[in-house]
């Protein structure tokens, strides 16, 4: 899933003053699940908000509305009745969810209330971490399972390079080196003349804005 | 001759080569190369520029190269993957090429967040492994990495690294068979303190039959004294140094400790020089480019062989 973190109050705060009244709109989907954006996130964020403004004697009022999944445009409708009463919006959701609810309601201010930060796990509860790039051509079926774009500080496809020790990447001791993962792994399926060979400059997929049309719609949407 | 490089005709005549390094300056002197060029004339084939070590931004490789030639130097032109994507890195090998640049290392280059720019963007748009093969698509094919024949293909004698003490250890001789399949034609080592670990990584590239496709250069950093020793074992991934070679240096007064690593440094190209497999020696003699005369001497690698 996406995972998202809070902005700091007081860069969400910088971002809202100018507008006395704000709805704060939440995502039920990835970010509520990352406990970042979620009906209770909006709340807490409201709460602190309003008193924050309140100490600051400035007038400022904010509402919460959570909708199922802000990257879908039927859930942003539910938003159309109301959302002339709000000088602007925040929003919890990803970047997508952002952008989405900003191009639904083009006259109307969006400001982000989450820093998008990665492809994740959850590895435990309030633990996240990264496992995915989106790079668009998925070679975790050579490299047993590991990414090496994402988990590879230099997202090397022949490595590992010099800097690995006891396992660990040469940029932290808390980071697995990917490629002492990936040998391991494929060395314990029996599979290490994966990375034998050499893995030739990759056409990389993902330098221009990505567009998905299945193929029994492209009917529909191209004319 | 593949680019005709005063190294590659050193290596290719059976002759022990010796290669030095060279870090071009943090800022625009070209005063500062020049100095460090004096050293280093006549003691060595040919001088590693450096690409942005340790990602701390210095002038451009391939500038402080040109000062080389200029100063009577054969310079062994550094590039890494970190700074430049496909476009940039094929273009400059032609400019570097066109200057009268003839030898080339490949790197993929020390993570960012070790230098004076943590939070710049990577690039690793390609990988070192991947540069070799670049590179010798360029020369060996004369066409571009899309292949776009190019005029005056540029000629390049392929350096590569190798790490024979990171980890996945058993893996490491397969990551330098993999660099010679790319097209590397001489092999400089990580610095070698751990001499076992060496001679074993060696044994096993000589019973794989790589050693007679490649040239191994071994490579040496003189310790200056306890403390750098005591640094490069805790801080420098990548590096073994054993607890051996602190101990003698910390046995001689601290006055003499810097020619004591001086002689480990000598006692190990000697070694080299007698070993199977290996075809000369890189000095990687750090910021320490005015001892590099007494190594070369005291090593007896002079005079150097005019080829």
């Amino acid at each position: 899933m996406i995972i998202a973190k809070v902005k700091p109050l007081e860069e969400i705060k910088d971002m809202v003053k100018d507008y006395p009244k704000v709805l704060n709109v939440g995502c039920a989907g990835c970010t509520a699940v990352c406990l970042a954006g979620g009906q209770k996130e909006v709340d807490t964020l409201n709460t602190q908000l309003n008193s924050s403004f309140k100490a600051d004697k400035v007038s400022f009022q904010v509402d919460g509305f959570t909708v199922e999944r802000q990257c879908e445009m039927q859930f942003l409708a539910e938003l159309d009745k109301i959302a002339g009463q709000y000088n602007a919006f925040l929003s919890m959701g990803c970047g997508a969810g952002v952008q989405f609810l900003a191009e639904r309601f083009p006259r109307i201010p969006v400001f982000p209330a989450v820093n998008t930060s990665f492809v994740g796990v959850n590895k435990d509860i309030g633990w996240y971490e990264e496992r995915c790039s989106s790079c668009g051509d998925c070679v975790l079926g050579i490299t047993g399972g590991i990414c090496p774009v994402t988990m590879c500080a230099k997202g090397l496809f022949n490595g590992p390079c010099g800097g690995p020790e006891d396992g660990h990447c040469e940029v932290d001791k808390d980071i697995p080196c990917a490629w002492v993962n990936i040998y391991e792994r494929l060395k314990e399926q029996g599979r290490l003349e994966n990375i034998l060979k050499i893995f030739p400059a990759r056409d990389w997929q993902n330098q221009i804005q990505g567009k998905i049309i299945l193929e029994p719609y492209k009917k529909r949407y191209i004319k | 001759m593949k680019s005709g490089s005063n190294l590659e005709k050193i290596l290719s005549q059976g002759k022990f080569a010796v290669t030095g390094e060279l870090g071009p300056p943090q800022g625009s002197d070209i005063n500062i190369i020049k100095e460090k060029s004096k050293h280093l004339r006549g003691m060595v084939d040919a001088v590693n520029i450096t690409d942005n070590q340790t990602a701390v931004i210095r002038m451009s490789s391939w500038a402080a190269a040109i000062v080389a030639i200029q100063e009577g130097l054969e310079p062994n032109y550094q590039m890494v993957c970190r700074d430049r994507n496909r476009l940039a890195m094929q273009s400059d090998i032609l400019g570097a090429y066109a200057l009268g640049i003839r030898d080339m290392l490949c790197l993929s280059g020390d993570h960012q967040i070790f230098g004076n720019h943590p939070y710049a963007k990577k690039v690793f748009d390609i990988d070192s492994m991947q540069l070799i093969s670049m590179v010798k698509k360029m020369r060996d094919e004369g066409k571009f990495l899309n292949g776009d024949d190019i005029v005056e293909p540029p000629k390049m004698f392929i350096g590569a690294a190798a790490n024979p003490f990171g980890d996945p250890y058993d893996f490491r001789v397969f990551r330098l068979a993999k660099k010679i399949e790319a097209g590397a034609d001489f092999i400089q080592t990580q610095c070698i303190y751990n001499m076992d670990i060496f001679r074993n990584w060696v044994k096993q590239a000589n019973d794989m039959g790589l050693t007679e496709k490649v040239y191994i250069l071994a490579g040496v950093t003189p310790m200056k004294g306890v403390g750098m020793a005591r640094y490069m074992q805790k801080n420098v991934p990548g590096l073994d140094v054993p607890d051996w070679l602190i101990k003698r240096l910390r046995g001689v007064e601290k006055k003499k400790q810097a020619s004591e690593g001086i002689k480990i440094c000598c006692e190990q190209i000697e070694e080299f020089k007698e070993m199977k497999g290996i075809a000369g020696v890189h000095i990687m003699a750090i910021e320490w480019e005015q001892r590099v005369p007494e190594i070369a001497e005291q090593a007896k690698l002079l005079p150097r062989p005019k080829v």
